[in-house]
């Protein structure tokens, strides 16, 4: 028995020769009224406890990933002469927002076979299960899905963003846009040497809503009726008052 | 400033909603329509969801109805009872036009339904009222003045009722009618209907001029009032800042756009909203007919 636990000891000891400690610059995004989109400082050095490895250099990836949600793609098509969605496609979960930085070139930081263990690179967080049965050629829409976001900022690939000092000390910047959705974003840092994921190291952002904001939601979502009821207030006073203060102005 | 809007979950400037409102307010005030045919596609083209932009809207032009119905009032240029008939119409409209919007949401098309009715109504309307309008300056230069039709087979129907302030004694068919369809264009569209709502009151019921604007006025208060609480009570898309912005800009614009009006001649007034009416609709069906740089668009999951 013992014997196991020691020889699983020995086999776990090269994955954690060399291990991630973070820092984050804010571990919590609050969404106010005048939310502007707000930037993420990500450092953090490599604990080793064995001399550096000296046969291929260490790098980092950093990734943040915006809660996963169903979505539809479509395609529009030209039917009778104007311009139609014909063709839709259900994605079972794509993150609202994704962003990975890398300390060099994709083809040098990440193989094929451990991004598909670890869903790292961006079409690989995009889960598409039975999207055969709908589409005949899916990958387009999963393309279009990804140009898309990328346009917009949402899905951004920033190759070489990560800042490696001495293989110990990196620091990143991630930008995250204005048009954030709520929920925990999932913050992740993997250390590869050769293309091989040899650590790895999570932790999350909470992204919420404050405020007025906050307010306004649970309102909209838990008593829609006060909701409504309120938004006709708030519009029959504004078209009152408007009335009324031209009113004063013109016989004053 | 941006401002973040808690439905939409977009973050846009708010001077740029002020000054859309105040622009849309200035042309309402002008021409007595509600000014949410032009507001809701310019929601559009800034990036709100159209589902938002829509139901928002119909909040909006509560606002700047209500502003416009007390003014009405105080002329005693309203006819409440044709108003009431026109309601009960309008509010079985309203009822069945967020039923197919949202059926047609789960099929994917509720874009195209609102840009196709935007474009055949407003190609319509726009169209019927420059020639209206060319015909009425034609005959203010030649002297003779318009002359209204008295009778014609709306008059034949049962059900009469007799509406004192519009001096009218009619079947209450007609208005019903009128009411349905308007308010299911209202749920739809996310427009008050006024620019339809006008025009059918004039041609169609007979009624005055001068009592059309503050009766229409009226009864688009509680249809868009009710497709409001439909669209929030059903879809959650009524965004409060996005209404306040644009109701703050639009109540302001209004009253500058009656002074304006005040000091142009009638004819010209529709002359021009005609043009802006056609204007608007080409630009939309423009969108419809030429090959659009991005095929593919997402959106929420759900039906197909």
């Amino acid at each position: 028995m013992r014997a196991i636990l020691v020889l699983l000891l020995l086999l776990a000891t090269p994955l954690k020769a060399e291990e991630v400690v973070l820092g984050l610059s804010r571990d919590q995004v609050s969404i106010s009224t005048n939310f502007d989109g707000s930037e993420v400082i990500i450092y953090g050095a490599i604990k080793r406890e064995v001399p550096i490895p000296q046969n291929e250099p260490i790098q980092v990836i950093v990734t943040i990933s915006g809660p996963q949600a169903p979505i539809t793609v479509r395609r529009k098509d030209r039917v009778l002469g104007i311009w139609v969605n014909t063709d839709a496609m259900d994605v079972s979960a794509a993150p609202s927002f994704y962003a990975i930085s890398t300390s060099a070139p994709w083809q040098q930081v990440l193989n094929e076979a451990d991004d598909l263990r670890h869903n790292v690179s961006i079409p690989r967080r995009i889960r598409s299960i039975g999207a055969w049965s709908q589409v005949a050629n899916p990958q387009e829409f999963i393309d279009a899905l990804v140009r898309i976001r990328m346009a917009n900022g949402l899905y951004v690939l920033d190759e070489g963003a990560v800042d490696l000092r001495e293989s110990t000390l990196f620091n990143t910047a991630i930008q995250m846009p204005a048009n954030l959705t709520e929920g925990e974003y999932a913050t992740r840092v993997f250390l590869t040497r050769g293309g091989k994921v040899v650590s790895k190291y999570e932790t999350s952002i909470e992204v919420r809503k404050v405020g007025l904001e906050r307010w306004l939601y649970n309102l909209s979502r838990q008593q829609p009726l006060v909701y409504g009821l309120l938004s006709l207030a708030i519009a029959i006073a504004a078209g009152w008052g408007a009335s009324a203060a031209f009113r004063l102005m013109r016989s004053g | 400033m941006q401002i973040y809007l808690p439905i939409a979950e977009v973050s846009v400037n708010a001077f740029l909603l002020l000054g859309l409102g105040g622009m849309v307010g200035v042309l309402s005030g002008m021409f007595g329509v509600g000014g949410g045919f032009l507001m809701t596609p310019l929601l559009f083209f800034i990036g709100i969801p159209p589902a938002v932009a829509v139901a928002t809207e119909a909040n909006q032009i509560v606002a700047s109805s209500f502003s416009g119905v007390l003014a009405h009032l105080r002329r005693k240029t309203v006819d409440l009872k044709m108003g009431t008939v026109l309601l009960v119409g309008g509010l079985i409209g309203a009822a069945l036009g967020v039923w197919v919007f949202n059926y047609l949401k789960s099929l994917g098309q509720v874009d195209l339904l609102v840009k196709l009715c935007y474009v055949v109504f407003l190609g319509i309307i726009g169209a019927l009222m420059f020639v209206e309008s060319l015909n009425a300056i034609r005959k203010t230069r030649s002297g003779s003045a318009p002359k209204r039709k008295k009778h014609n087979w709306i008059h034949g129907l049962p059900f009469k009722m007799r509406f004192r302030t519009s001096g009218l004694y009619i079947s209450v068919i007609p208005p019903v009618i009128v009411g349905i369809l308007v308010g299911i264009l209202a749920a739809i569209m996310g427009v008050g209907g006024g620019f339809i709502m006008v025009p059918a009151m004039i041609y169609l019921l007979g009624m005055p001029t001068k009592v059309v604007v503050g009766t229409s006025l009226f009864q688009i208060i509680f249809v868009t009032g009710f497709t409001t609480l439909l669209h929030a009570t059903t879809n959650y898309t009524v965004d409060m800042v996005l209404a306040v912005l644009l109701l703050i800009g639009g109540v302001v614009g209004a009253q500058i756009g009656t002074v304006i009006g005040a000091k142009l001649k009638a004819e010209q007034l529709r002359i021009l909203l005609a043009i802006m009416v056609l204007a608007v609709c080409g630009k939309l069906a423009l969108d419809l007919l030429i090959q659009p740089s991005e095929l593919f668009s997402i959106g929420t999951a759900g039906g197909h």
